[in-house]
């Protein structure tokens, strides 16, 4: 017998001069999961795992799929200060674990290093915002929306159950519109800060560090790199699982967060 | 009229199997297969060319740049407009132009155009683009800002020209805590601003908006149509009446001494066009936020290869359209008059070789064009009442309702 299916609750709330739509679902510890550079998919199996054991807040971000996109924006930082916002505006911060799925994971790094006790638990998944001293973060801009998604997954058949072999143009230019907030805020230097290494330091919750084995976008050293500079932080490699862990392995690291909120 | 020539400065100097086993000649396509030795011959095969250009009656110059590929070896259109300035003695120097929103210090770029208008005695003509989208990945620059860059700039070094400094900026994407640059334009109120596009409407508003002329880029004379029905609805808004010597038109126009050799010839402009090499990357000449949100669908389609390049078309069609136009002088005048007379432009860009046309074969076009295409296009034009912006004494722009002139100069 299947598990009855999560309500997902849809809203849009106003902060900063933007309509940022969210969605809530599940009970139990609040966990806030920010997504990837391209944007949040639905129906999102990590996030439906989660919600069994949490209570789950999905937005998307600024300029983002069904957000409004501010045009003063200008870096992650911002999109970072929004959250933090909202978080302290509707009192969501306690008890919080926050979660940042790669691109998103860079967001939750910049809100815990400006409020280093602001909320209880970070998770980082395959996250942007150092820069790998080996190799290079995979640049989207030279290539094309699907052989971007594709490279983020281990199992090229995982790709195409999520988005079809054939990948349907209205999804396309969502990713495009995505790819252009992204661009926006994260264009120079691409997808890392450079003084983001130099404040992690000062994060005060623990935190667990996930990463896919095949992180094809994302270096593996940049998550050894993150587990190094937080203060109390460990690292969770993931076998046969690319950059979009929580596409590939949805149950898996809705398991991992669950503990971690247990634990920790 | 205003007729001028062109070339893209091809380097075709490179081994064609190689851009097709890469699949691109642009951006990624490794310039280890540019030959410096082969450069140093065709960039001076080039300016010889400009100047028998002069020689022959040309009445103006056109340069353009673009980077990272062998279609356009002129990196800089600057350099080119510097030479010629102390290389010739009459012919506009029409810069169309320099990529504003590739520049990350346009005060700069103000001083470089000061400089050659000095030079040149006043031949200046600087025309701006928003640079292609491939050139915003070789620039490093953001393709999300590109249109904002383009107009912020474009303001910029118009005041830098037009009020004394020093002066501050702050704008949304260029701080200049001083702007002052001890080297000012020979014209004022400053130099003719001419602006080339294809494509995308926002430049054809913006232009109308700015009382600048507009240079269609070899597009088809129907589309050509609908670019001065746009063009000419945005001016009556914008409280002037539109007309020839707002409208210029680029024109693929080889001539050889035979019918043959000219169409043989002409099959070189394919060359640019990608179809002997495959010029663009659908990825990296669009980039997100680069492009019209007009055209998302096209170019999303076009990015993930399901939709041919919005911009190509074939050879033969071409031929037929017109937007490439080959002959013996005596047979492309007509074509020439049929252009004129549907569109009424009053400046004209001659493109007339490319690829691997050699340069005696592009020193013949040009010198059939200066004396029997030229001369025949002046006097329809002045039947059709084709004046050029020289001609008509027209408005610099929205803001300087006198034409430019040489400062010393009566008005």
């Amino acid at each position: 017998m299947s598990p009855t299916p999560i309500v997902w609750q849809s809203e849009t709330v106003p902060v900063a001069g933007i309509d940022l739509h969210w969605v809530r679902g599940g009970a139990g510890a609040p966990v806030l999961v920010l997504h990837h550079d391209i944007g949040r998919p639905e129906p999102a199996a990590f996030e439906d795992a989660l919600a069994r054991h949490a209570s789950v807040l999905a937005p998307s971000h600024p300029g983002y799929d069904k957000s409004s996109r501010p045009d003063w924006m200008r870096s992650v930082r911002d999109v970072a200060v929004v959250y933090q916002w909202l978080l302290a505006e509707r009192d969501l911060a306690r008890d919080l674990t926050v979660v940042g799925l790669g691109f998103g994971g860079w967001i939750a790094a910049e809100m815990a290093t400006m409020a280093p006790r602001a909320f209880k638990r970070l998770v980082l998944v395959g996250a942007m915002g150092l820069k790998p001293e080996r190799g290079e973060i995979a640049d989207q801009a030279l290539l094309s929306y699907i052989d971007y998604v594709r490279r983020g997954f281990a199992d090229q058949a995982a790709y195409d159950r999520l988005f079809g072999a054939e990948t349907a143009t209205p999804r396309l230019e969502q990713w495009d519109l995505n790819r252009e907030m992204t661009f926006r805020i994260a264009w120079k230097p691409y997808m890392y800060s450079l003084t983001l290494p130099h404040l992690l330091g000062g994060v005060a919750v623990p935190a667990l560090v996930v990463w896919g084995r095949d992180d094809r976008i994302v270096p593996l050293e940049c998550g050894e790199r993150y587990a190094k500079a937080l203060p109390r932080a460990r690292l969770q490699v993931v076998e046969g699982a690319g950059h979009f862990v929580d596409m590939e392995k949805p149950d898996e690291l809705a398991q991992l967060v669950t503990r971690f909120v247990t634990e920790a | 009229m205003h007729l001028m020539y062109f070339t893209e400065q091809p380097m075709s100097a490179y081994d064609a199997q190689a851009g097709l086993d890469f699949g691109a000649t642009a951006l990624m396509f490794s310039n280890k297969h540019f030959d410096p030795v082969a450069g140093t011959r065709l960039y001076n095969e080039y300016l010889d060319h400009y100047r028998l250009a002069e020689e022959v009656g040309f009445d103006g110059i056109m340069l353009n740049e673009h980077h990272n590929a062998p279609f356009c070896m002129q990196a800089k259109c600057n350099v080119f407009a510097s030479i010629l300035a102390a290389t010739t003695k009459r012919v506009k120097l029409v810069l169309l132009g320099n990529p504003l929103p590739l520049a990350d210090n346009p005060v700069r770029l103000a001083e470089e155009l000061a400089m050659i208008d000095m030079v040149s005695g006043g031949r200046l003509v600087s025309g701006f683009v928003r640079g292609g989208g491939q050139e915003q990945l070789a620039a490093g620059v953001n393709p999300a800002y590109n249109r904002e860059r383009f107009e912020e700039a474009h303001a910029l070094i118009v005041k830098a020209w037009t009020q004394t400094g020093p002066f501050r900026w702050e704008g949304n994407h260029y701080q200049h805590r001083v702007v002052n640059p001890w080297a000012v334009p020979l014209q004022t109120p400053h130099p003719r601003v001419w602006i080339p596009g294809v494509l995308s409407k926002e430049t054809i508003v913006w232009a109308a908006k700015q009382r600048y002329p507009y240079i269609a880029l070899s597009t088809e004379i129907e589309a050509t149509k609908k670019i001065w029905e746009l063009y000419d609805k945005v001016a009556q808004e914008t409280g002037y009446a539109g007309g020839p010597e707002y409208r210029g038109y680029l024109q693929r126009c080889h001539v050889a001494e035979t019918e043959e050799k000219a169409m043989a010839n002409a099959k070189q402009f394919m060359w640019m066009q990608g179809e002997f090499t495959g010029l663009a990357h659908p990825v990296w000449s669009s980039p997100s936020g680069y492009f019209s949100p007009s055209y998302r669908t096209a170019f999303v389609e076009y990015a993930v290869g399901r939709r041919s390049n919005p911009r190509g078309a074939k050879f033969e069609d071409q031929i037929r359209n017109q937007q490439i136009v080959a002959g013996t002088p005596k047979t492309v005048i007509p074509k020439l008059r049929r252009l004129l007379e549907e569109t009424r432009p009053s400046i004209m860009g001659f493109w007339a070789s490319d690829g691997f046309v050699s340069s005696e074969d592009s020193k013949t076009c040009i010198r059939l064009l200066g004396q029997e295409v030229l001369p025949a296009l002046r006097d329809i034009g002045k039947e059709l009442g084709l004046w050029s912006p020289f001609e008509a004494n027209a408005p610099t722009g929205i803001n300087f309702p006198e034409p430019a002139r040489l400062k010393g100069t009566a008005r």
